[in-house]
């Protein structure tokens, strides 16, 4: 079901009034934020700060209690199809990849267009080639993913997104278990992901990569969106003081 | 310069590293103890084959009876009678199954063991998985025999059934279930009541009918064991997955039931089937036992096997779920694509383990009447002629469950390497 909201065509994601809770713990408060689409937004914020609660709720891999999420102009419900459908609309990498290790990567590419999509499997076939020549892996296609470098894998894992063809992508700190001579290959795939104008939303604290390619950087502590910016101002000149104590420590060493 | 682009050409391994002189050297290299434990074991193991051997190697093929033996033995102890196996293996192998329908069973368990075979490689293909259900649907009726007609109508259903999945398959799937569902019903039904419109020449068409009760030996064993193994799995997959479900009442059956069963000994549970059930049958419906020892069989190993599934469940990463859930796959693409091919992969030495325990549990048969190896042991040393024989009997149903224990325990181990797909 499509409810009408106040929002224009562009919109990817609206968030008004989310609020959740893990038990007794308030993990979200008040959150608002909208999503325009091809718009690219960095999140970051200290540990435990909800970064991570809040954008798997916009997949609903976590159920919120009060408030609306609007993706792509359908209204996240309880209803196990709404949800398998928006699902399937937006793409996420995970810090661990999740790769299917019983799968060859070929086959974790091609799973969900045949099962979700039900593409024939030599044109899924196809597009999973296509997705990781982009990635730079097409010569990994038939290891498992347990035979793979961590690099190789995340790169794998948004190939695995892009073959569902979705209109937004979402990063939960992608390059975070990586070994620094991997992350600058992660995220050299993100940021040819971003020029060719999807719809991200990164958790991350490369703030390189956010300098380079973010429309907007929001921070985030304590289950609030403390402050947001575009990155020049964000980074020059941080008015929350928290922000800047953030900033401080990521920056000092 | 040179040095360091010549490739060092390989040597073979030092010779302390090879053969029976470097093991001894090895071993000799750990010290006294261990060596004198070692020469100790190899002469225990040594005397025990003997020990074996100087039992078995026994001229008494052809004795027909104990007395026979002894003639022929002419005082010697300790020397194996063979007379009995080979008077009784054939009824030791079927029971009291009529003797010219050997044939039969012979038949239906080579089918079952290419079946088997084919369906057990890892990378059979999807065809060669179709042709091996063949033999599974075969069986029942090469084992009881009876009028054709119903069977032919029953296979004809399961193969139009297969072809109707190939045609089916791209549209709706809630009609295609109603379909299918309808179309077993008529089956079903046909089944019934085909051989009321036939003429009676034809109506008796078909093989000999044999009743269960003529059923025995390791026919019995492997019948019982192989259908409960076969329906176990799915059941207590399904089992697993209730017990982990959201679903509340779904949750509380599947555990109940699990609990319940894993708490009453099995020989209970075939008590129930030989005797109680019939009190809750209507009078006059004549249940076959053998199909009611399956049954409870079938019970008793998917509650042991919902566990070890539970426990491999639990195990899988919950990354995995939301990594298919991200995609978009639903709960069931999700445990059966993505969570089950993990989680049986982690369960299979457990899973094999019940399977190989129930195969030898088949034996508590013997104890409602069904003359399994162990009931027929019972009966042969009640002969007159073989009172007295009782290592012969037994140690040859050992060797057999022996036999297909240790296939299935190997089985299990290859499976598990085949299955490696790198280290996570
Ligand atoms: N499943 C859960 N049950 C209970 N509390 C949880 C659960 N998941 C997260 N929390 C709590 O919610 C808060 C926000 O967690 P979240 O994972 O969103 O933080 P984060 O900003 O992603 O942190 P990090 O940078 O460490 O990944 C934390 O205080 C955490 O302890
Ligand atoms: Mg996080």
């Amino acid at each position: 079901m499509k409810h009408a909201v106040q929002q224009t065509p562009d919109t990817a994601i609206q968030i008004t009034g989310l609020n959740k809770w893990y038990g007794a713990y308030h993990a979200l408060r008040d959150i608002n934020l909208t999503v325009r689409r091809g718009e690219k937004i960095v999140i970051c914020g200290p540990s435990g700060s909800g970064k991570s609660t809040m954008i798997r709720c916009i997949n609903a891999l976590e159920e919120h209690q009060e408030g609306q999420i609007t993706v792509d102009g359908t209204v996240l419900s309880s209803d196990l199809k709404n949800i398998d459908t928006v699902r399937s609309e937006v793409g996420m990498c995970f810090q661990h990849f999740n790769l299917f290790p019983h799968l060859t990567i070929l086959e974790n590419c091609t799973l969900a267009p045949i099962w979700v999509r039900k593409i024939p499997q030599a044109e899924a076939e196809a597009t999973a080639m296509h997705y990781l020549e982009k990635v730079k892996i097409p010569d990994q296609a038939h290891k498992y993913p347990g035979q793979l470098s961590g690099g190789q894998q995340q790169r794998v894992a948004i190939a695995r997104s892009l073959c569902m063809k979705p209109r937004i992508m979402l990063f939960d700190e992608p390059t975070s278990a990586l070994d620094p001579e991997m992350i600058k290959e992660v995220l050299d795939t993100m940021v040819a992901l971003a020029n060719d104008g999807m719809t991200m939303l990164c958790v991350t604290h490369e703030m390189g990569f956010a300098r380079q390619v973010a429309d907007r950087v929001i921070f985030m502590d304590q289950g609030q969106i403390v402050e947001e910016n575009t990155p020049e101002p964000f980074f020059e000149s941080p008015k929350n003081d928290r922000t800047k104590l953030f900033l401080s420590q990521l920056l000092g060493h | 310069m040179s040095q360091s682009n010549d490739l060092i050409p390989p040597r073979p391994a030092p010779q302390s590293a090879n053969g029976i002189l470097g093991r001894i050297q090895a071993l000799a290299a750990q010290g006294p103890s261990h060596l004198i434990l070692s020469v100790i074991s190899y002469a225990a193991m040594a005397a025990m084959i003997w020990l074996i051997l100087r039992w078995a190697i026994s001229p008494t093929w052809t004795a027909g009876s104990l007395a026979e033996c002894r003639e022929i033995l002419q005082g010697q102890h300790g020397k194996a009678c063979w007379g009995v196996i080979n008077e009784r293996w054939s009824q030791l192998l079927i029971g009291f199954y009529p003797k010219a329908e050997f044939w039969r069973p012979a038949l239906a368990f080579v089918l079952l063991g290419l079946a088997i075979f084919a369906m057990l490689r890892v990378n059979a293909r999807a065809m060669e998985r179709k042709l091996a259900v063949i033999p599974f649907v075969l069986t029942p009726y090469l084992l009881w025999g009876g009028p054709i007609w119903s069977w032919v109508v029953l296979f004809g259903a399961a193969c139009l059934l297969l072809v109707m999945n190939k045609l089916l398959r791209s549209t709706n799937a809630k009609a295609d279930f109603a379909i299918r569902i309808a179309f077993i019903g008529a089956a079903v039904w046909l089944a019934m009541n085909i051989s009321d419109a036939l003429p009676p020449s034809l109506k008796d068409l078909g093989l000999e009918p044999v009743k269960s009760r003529e059923f025995g030996g390791f026919l019995l064993s492997f019948l019982i064991g192989l259908s409960a193994i076969l329906f176990s799995l799915p059941m207590g997959v399904a089992l697993a997955l209730g017990r982990t479900s959201k679903l509340p009442l779904l949750r509380v059956v599947s555990t109940g039931f699990i609990e319940f069963i894993r708490g009453v000994p099995l020989i209970t549970l075939l008590f129930i089937a030989s005797t109680l059930l019939n009190i809750f049958l209507p009078p006059g419906t004549n249940f076959d036992i053998i199909v009611r020892v399956i049954i409870m069989v079938t019970l008793f190993a998917s509650a042991y096997i919902a566990e070890i599934v539970r426990g491999a469940l639990a195990a899988v990463p919950k990354g995995q779920t939301e990594g298919a859930a991200s995609l978009g796959l639903n709960y069931w693409q999700t445990q059966r694509l993505i969570i089950l091919p993990q989680a049986l992969k982690i369960s299979i030495p457990g899973i094999v383990s019940t399977f190989i325990a129930v195969f030898k549990d088949t034996t508590l048969v013997s104890i409602i009447g069904l003359l399994d190896p162990l009931g027929l042991a019972n009966n042969i040393r009640a002969d007159s002629a073989w009172t007295g024989i009782v290592w012969e009997i037994y140690g040859f149903a050992a060797l057999i469950f022996f036999i297909f224990c240790f296939a299935m325990s190997q089985y299990s181990m290859w499976l598990e390497r085949q299955l490696q797909t790198g280290h996570r």
